[in-house]
């Protein structure tokens, strides 16, 4: 642990490639049929009439499915919402999102299904498009009549509306949003499925949580999840969006039972930009109340949470906003309320952050709102009102319990790191002179929730065979995150066995009984604690086997990690080796199997990793062109397992932070058309956009679990996009400019600047 | 996502693809690198019947000083011209454009002809072509004529090609003098939000605009400016008049027009310089 | 339409659609699935092999018009499991992927950009990138690993 370990997985990847869900050539797939689904081109009309008549004549066809022909009742949304809001498998009398599935077209081959699907006419009588979510608040247009509002959900702390900011001498107010964006996952949805004769179901999908999905496909077939044998494949990037699995993936399981015959289905891109589901898309309003000197008393938030149509994790995810809507400052008056509503536009879910990202941004914009307004460092403002580093554990008036932290520790380290006098002072040179480039520094100090929704429980099998080779099973599910080789590496540091001895499996629901997936930040936390524990345990029943072997009390065996051999304490040379101690244990079992112990580990709760980012652009304040130049980085997960891979995720998520402060934005046209629906018109982040990063290492301990880890998935994204949206305000700023809405396109910076000079 | 169905041919010669253009109509298109072409087919927006492959007719690919001019022909790819020796001498900003249309990948492919062929107003060659007043050869049942590329394109993705004719060359003055391209882009492999071309030579100056309108535009009412003494910004003023640029997801009009005006006072400036 | 190109070394005769694409024929007619579909507009550069020596993003190429031509696709640069070319070591060792989506497309881009220019400097290696795009890296380690490459060719 805490040693650069290149990862096991690389050579495949680097040779032949990962076997994604669409590369798969299973024999239990010969054969296979394919999926092709009909969308809505529209937002929001009803349906007349499916005239699939030519599309069934057409070459390969096999069966056009409509909604009238599944017997199936609609999918309730999750989290108790109201049930009005359920989505019918395929759309029947109403479409509500351009890209809702309307028909499923099954063909022999796959392309086949391409042209068929072209060929499925549906008639359309157009209603009013619903696309503001704050219109959509005001229920004045029902879009689920059988719901009776638009509101999927709602959540409140305080009063938002009280008299929490009299008193203050300074109150700033500021309309926020927190852009729409699309997860865009390299790898696009994609399932394969057969039926056996026995009547289990083989079924591969791209997933991030094997087990919830073979339990939802396992419900939704009317099966027990014990007939679903989910096999996950190699996965292509999650990010959230891929968490448990979606109905189209579930209706090809459906329809491979009434067809029975294997069955397949992979998204296209626009499809998956169009109907995988968004991120984000809150609607803000800050209110930031204080002292001259720089002390903030008083923070509300408001939040209008677009879920779309029909409302799914997405909805939910402001309960994670208001939880952290304080972030690292040690605020007393703290109010929050949220709505989340319907919209004519594809639904909401889990993206990179999943709710936090959009309360720092939030809290991040205000705190540098109100320095502003005191003309005060933002820095500064920050360091008066950080919670203090003896302060932990800390209760926030949000409910959340801050295991561990150093704010001002993180804030330091990143200011120091980039050289902030410096570049304060190069900021002021080119002010003065008036330079066309102009320079903005932003800063951000974050603190997240992870590991917060759980599974807070997660298995592991632990299997040393005769050969001195070790399987380890784990219920957790990466997907780029290298649990294969981090997770060798800590059942390694405890059998003394070389990670290259070490297989990690994981993603096959047979292989390994229950498994939270891989989400939240929770796996090293969870499951990597679990594989630790597990390791130990199975040190211990080693020792004991070892006992027997050597002729000794267990309590006087020692196992030398060095030499990977047990051994009598004080007498080194008489050994038993872990091959030995291997086949001794399945010889007692009566199996060949080896020395197989399983286990589970409970963590007692979430964490809270934190950190400090620091971003550099420049403005050419004559087309309003950013250029993201530098961004420094501490992102505080506790203590590392292998800090190859903290690296890329801190990464990977700095450039989807970027990413959104920059330029990536879903967008709908007033008539719920979307006009970033590939990627072409759609903003994904680039190389040449962004610079090397530069990380620097903290690492605060958490007593929540024995490793004293913490997760750090998505810390990179939660600290970059406030870092980098503070920075090309902070660039403007000298104009009177207070602030410009995410994604900060050169036209909208170029407006502000326009703004700016004509004051 | 793939293509409708069509058929396939294959053409080794320039008049072999103008003899399958003749008995095919125009239901038939040509394909060079496919750059442009393909991408519009896999949305189905573009559903020709018939795609007469011209990329191995090789008597089309070369760079030649032809004196005062040099020819290219038609099926030149993009990195090729990039690359070349005589392009990078003779017609600098030319060979520069071409390093970036798309990605590397692209390059590699896409053709000059494909891509003038196609005319998509926001495209770099073509309105780098328009500044430096080339012209371009037609090739068709009945000979060859050259349009000079003020003439060239007609409207949106629309040129004066004839279904039955082919563009075999692109002849371009040799403009040793300076030069400049800003392209502003959102992202390095986006097209053009806007480009200005700007090239000067025997006191001249061609100033052409990329996607303020619905072709490749000459910035006419800069370059009377310049002739009549304006200075360089005073000229720059007038970058967007006679333009008509679009709002999309990417820009406004408004924000089109200023980026027009900024990017042509720094054209003009950079070409100075050089 | 009968085609015959060289994959990987070897001779590869066919029958294909008019229309096929030529990720489809690797992907789909010769299970090469290394090289994978990540888009629909010719973006992502997912799909991206040489074609006679050159980055070609192999979704925006008909088989057809490849007849004759020389395709490397990842799984030709050397055995399973064995990084022999300096560009896969590189990404390894500089942890230049994470979930494998867009690697095959990148290393074959890297090594069409490193065979152009052998000495990039990290913008140019950006630059010449701007074709693929990857969404687990940030490209920092990608970048990292090209400039290795580089380094070890000198």
């Amino acid at each position: 642990m805490g040693t650069r370990v290149l990862r096991t997985e690389d050579p495949k990847f680097l040779t032949v490639g990962g076997t994604y869900v669409d590369d798969l050539r299973d024999e239990r797939l010969t054969g296979a049929a394919w999926v092709t689904y009909v969308r809505s081109a529209v937002a929001h009309a009803k349906i007349t009439g499916i005239d699939a008549e030519e599309a069934r004549r057409a070459p390969g066809v096999l069966a056009v499915i409509t909604g009238a022909d599944l017997p199936l009742p609609p999918i309730p949304p999750q989290f108790g919402m109201n049930p009005g809001f359920a989505k019918p498998w395929l759309a029947t009398d109403v479409v509500r999102y351009v890209g809702e599935p309307v028909a499923a077209v099954i063909t022999e081959q796959r392309y086949q299904g391409e042209d068929a699907a072209e060929l499925v006419v549906v008639d359309y009588d157009a209603l009013d498009p619903l696309v503001d979510p704050r219109q959509s608040a005001t229920d004045q247009q029902l879009l689920f009549p059988d719901a009776g509002t638009n509101i999927a959900a709602a959540f409140a702390i305080g009063d938002v509306d009280g008299d929490m900011f009299d008193g203050c001498e300074v109150v700033v107010r500021q309309d926020v949003v927190n852009s729409r964006v699309a997860p865009a996952p390299l790898e696009v949805r994609g399932t394969a499925c057969a039926w056996g004769d026995d009547g289990r179901l083989t079924i591969w999908t791209s997933t991030q949580n094997p087990h919830a999905a073979r339990d939802a496909i396992a419900a939704s077939c009317g099966v027990e999840p014990a007939q679903v044998h989910l096999i996950t494949p190699d996965v292509g990037g999650g990010f959230g969006a891929k968490i448990g699995t979606s109905p189209e993936d579930i209706l090809v399981a459906i329809l491979a039972k009434s067809l029975d015959r294997p069955l397949r289905w992979t998204e296209n891109r626009s499809e998956n930009m169009q109907a995988m589901g968004h991120g984000r898309a809150q609607h803000q309003k800050i209110t930031i109340g204080g002292s001259r000197d720089g002390k903030v008393t008083a923070y509300a938030l408001e939040v209008v949470q677009d879920a779309g149509a029909y409302p799914n994790l997405g909805a939910f995810l402001p309960f994670f906003t208001q939880m952290m809507a304080p972030g690292v400052y040690d605020i007393p008056n703290i109010a929050y309320k949220s709505v989340s509503v319907v919209t004519n536009t594809c639904h909401t879910l889990a993206y990179r952050g999943a709710g936090r990202p959009e309360a720092t941004a939030a809290i991040e914009r205000a705190i540098d709102c109100f320095a502003a307004e005191i003309a005060m460092d933002p820095a500064d403002v920050r360091r008066k009102n950080f919670i203090a580093k003896d302060a932990f554990p800390h209760m926030t008036p949000t409910g959340a319990n801050y295991d561990s932290g150093d704010y001002a520790g993180a804030l330091d380290k990143v200011l120091a790191a980039a050289g902030y006098d410096d570049l304060r002072a190069e900021q002021k040179r080119r002010r003065d002179s008036g330079a066309q480039k102009q320079l903005g520094i932003g800063v951000s100090a974050y603190v997240e929730i992870t590991n917060g929704a759980g599974p807070f429980d997660e298995l592991a099998r632990v299997e040393v065979h005769p050969s001195g080779d070790v399987t380890v099973w784990t219920g957790t599910s990466p997907h780029g995150q290298g649990h294969a080789t981090s997770w060798a590496m800590l059942a390694s540091d405890e059998l003394g066995i070389p990670v290259e001895r070490i297989t990690v499996k994981h993603g096959d629901t047979d292989e390994v009984a229950t498994g939270g997936g891989t989400m939240g930040s929770r796996s090293l936390q969870a499951g990597g604690v679990a594989v630790h524990e597990v390791a130990v345990l199975t040190v211990e029943r080693a020792k004991s086997v070892a006992a027997d072997l050597l002729e000794a009390a267990e309590g006087d065996i020692q196992l030398d990690k060095d030499r990977g051999v047990f051994h009598v304490a004080g007498s080194p040379d008489e050994v038993k080796s872990w091959p030995e101690v291997a086949a001794a244990a399945a010889a007692k079992e009566g199996t060949e199997r080896g020395l197989v112990v399983e286990g589970s580990f409970t963590a007692q709760g979430a964490t809270f990793p934190f950190g400090a980012h620091l971003a550099v652009v420049e403005v050419d304040t004559g087309t309003g062109r950013v250029d993201l130049t530098r961004v420094v980085s501490v992102d505080d997960a506790g203590k590392i397992v292998n800090p190859i891979a903290a690296e890329g995720q801190r990464h990977g998520g700095i450039a989807q932070g970027a990413a959104q402060a920059l330029l990536e934005e879903m967008r709908y046209d007033p008539d719920g058309n979307p006009v970033t629906g590939n990627f072409a018109d759609y903003g994904f982040i680039t190389a040449d956009l962004l610079p090397s990063f530069e990380l620097v290492d903290m690492a605060t301990p958490t007593t929540i679990n024995p490793l004293g880890v913490k997760g750090i998935g998505e810390s990179g994204t939660i600290g970059a996009t406030p870092a980098v949206q503070n920075a090309v305000i902070d660039a403007v700023a000298h104009l009177g400019i207070r602030h410009i809405d995410m994604p900060t396109t050169s036209e909208k910076v170029w407006r502000a600047i326009q703004e700016g000079a004509a004051r | 996502m793939i293509p409708a169905p069509f058929a396939y041919r294959r053409a080794g010669s320039a008049d072999e693809a103008l003899s399958l253009l003749a008995e095919l109509g125009d239901e038939a298109k040509l394909l060079a690198g496919g750059q442009s072409l393909l991408p519009l087919m896999k949305l189905r927006l573009a559903t020709p019947e018939t795609l007469i492959d011209v990329r191995r007719i090789a008597e089309l690919s070369y760079v030649r000083e032809d004196g005062d001019t040099v020819a290219i022909g038609a099926l030149t790819r993009h990195a090729d011209l990039h690359a070349n020796d005589v392009a990078g001498r003779a017609v600098p900003m030319l060979a520069h454009v071409a390093g970036l249309v798309g990605d590397p990948q692209i390059r590699h492919r896409g053709t000059i002809g494909g891509s003038c062929a196609h005319a998509d107003p926001s495209a770099d060659l073509p309105t780098a072509l328009l500044a430096m007043n080339a012209s371009f050869v037609l090739r068709g049942p009945s000979g060859e004529r050259t349009v000079p590329a003020t003439e060239f394109f007609t409207g949106f993705l629309e040129t004066v090609l004839e279904p039955d004719e082919m563009l075999v060359e692109v002849r371009v003055p040799k403009s040793p003098g300076g030069w400049a391209y800003q392209k502003f882009t959102r992202r390095a492999i986006d097209w053009a939000t806007v480009a200005v071309a700007v090239q000067r030579s025997d006191g001249a100056t061609g100033v052409a605009l990329a996607n303020m309108g619905a072709t490749p535009l000459r910035a006419a009412a800069v370059e009377s400016a310049l002739s009549s003494g304006s200075s360089a910004a005073d000229a720059a003023a007038h970058a967007d008049e006679g333009t008509e640029p679009g709002s999309d997801v990417t820009a406004s009009a408004e924000y089109r027009r200023h980026l027009a005006r900024v990017l042509t006072e720094r054209a003009l400036a950079e070409a100075s310089s050089r | 339409m009968k085609v015959s190109l060289t994959v990987n070394g070897q001779r590869r005769e066919a029958d294909v659609e008019d229309r096929t694409l030529l990720i489809h024929f690797l992907r789909d007619q010769l299970d090469l699935t290394g090289a994978n579909v990540g888009c629909d507009t010719t973006s992502c550069g997912a799909c991206t092999v040489l074609v006679d020596g050159e980055s070609v993003k192999s979704c925006t190429v008909l088989t057809a018009s490849a007849d004759g031509s020389d395709i490397t696709t990842i799984e030709g640069l050397s055995p399973a499991g064995q990084l022999d070319h300096p560009v896969q070591k590189a990404f390894r060792e500089k942890h230049g992927l994470q979930c494998g989506f867009c690697t095959p497309g990148m290393v074959m881009a890297a090594i069409s950009l490193l065979e152009e220019n052998p000495h990039p400097t990290e913008e140019e290696v950006r630059s010449g990138l701007e074709g693929n795009l990857c969404r687990c890296t940030g490209y920092h380690n990608i970048v990292a690993a090209v400039l290795s490459a580089a380094e070890a060719g000198k």
